[in-house]
């Protein structure tokens, strides 16, 4: 059972994924980019990796992928649509997509929830994962803490306020 | 492990090479980025798989590690995008094509 829906959701994957790559609007690229990513978690659960799917779904959808929406609409990237291009048909495929992300999710939440308690396949809980993470791998997330906040500085360096001179040219 | 490693690896290329095409071939910053976030994700499949396989946690903790570098890149790379918006007024690739200096 877990294998069909593995490959039902790799399916699910790779279609959204060639939807975003071949969307002309960045909106709706990020947008299937949001549901392939939704199927990648169910993936990482399938796989024995529950936090990391966790993790998957609030860091790259809550945080990384809304920070790619605040920058297209800050900058409107968006080209303008006509109330006459917003047809049914342009549902459909957005539609299947999450329809089959969400039969998928209900299988899995409703099949059987005892299973990856049981020890038949890999399963990693949260608590051998933090003794892994803060025991072996604890000089590895202080590293990449250092590089959070190298990114964070470095970034408010490039999007700080600069008032603009006369011929066009920003100050530097 | 509920399906091969083989067939992981074989979804995760997939992944990867549409990626791939989307970063070579837009020509808006924002869609590259996006090409390369699809890139990424293969790569974390491929940790996840295995770590599954050898049922060990070291893949997993990669790819939380991998999830912490790829914000902080994202970071960095959508404020060179607003920088390059508000310095150019396009964000079309081929435009930014000289150096200065």
């Amino acid at each position: 059972m877990a294998s069909i829906l593995f490959y039902i959701l790799g399916f699910v994957m790779l279609a959204a994924i060639l939807l975003c790559v071949t969307c002309r609007n960045p909106v709706y690229a990020v947008i299937y980019l949001v549901k392939a990513l939704f199927a990648l978690a169910l993936l990482f659960y399938l796989l024995g990796a529950p936090l990391v799917a966790a993790w998957q779904v609030i860091v790259y959808v809550g945080a990384i992928m809304v920070l790619f929406l605040f920058i297209i609409m800050i900058l409107e990237l968006a080209p303008r649509e006509r109330p006459e291009d917003l047809n049914r048909r342009r549902w459909v495929p957005g539609l299947l997509v999450a329809s089959a992300i969400l039969g998928c999710t209900l299988l899995i939440i409703f099949q059987d929830p005892d299973a990856a308690a049981q020890g038949s396949a890999y399963f990693l809980g949260p608590r051998d994962f933090g003794a892994a993470l803060f025991g072996r791998y604890a000089l590895a997330v202080e590293v990449v803490s250092f590089q959070l906040l190298f990114a964070a500085v470095g970034a408010y360096y490039l999007g700080r306020y600069r008032p603009r001179r006369r011929g066009g040219e920003d100050l530097p | 492990m509920i399906v091969p490693l083989a067939h992981v690896l074989a979804l995760a290329a997939a992944v990867f090479v549409l990626g791939l095409a989307c970063a070579v071939m837009r020509r808006q910053l924002i869609m590259i980025l996006i090409g390369v976030e699809i890139m990424l994700n293969a790569a974390a499949l491929v940790m996840v798989g295995a770590s599954a396989y050898w049922q060990q946690a070291d893949g997993q903790v990669m790819v939380v590690l991998l999830m912490a570098v790829t914000a902080s890149e994202v970071a960095v790379a959508l404020a060179m995008v607003f920088y390059l918006r508000h310095r150019q007024g396009t964000i079309e690739a081929d435009r930014f094509d000289r150096m200065q200096g």
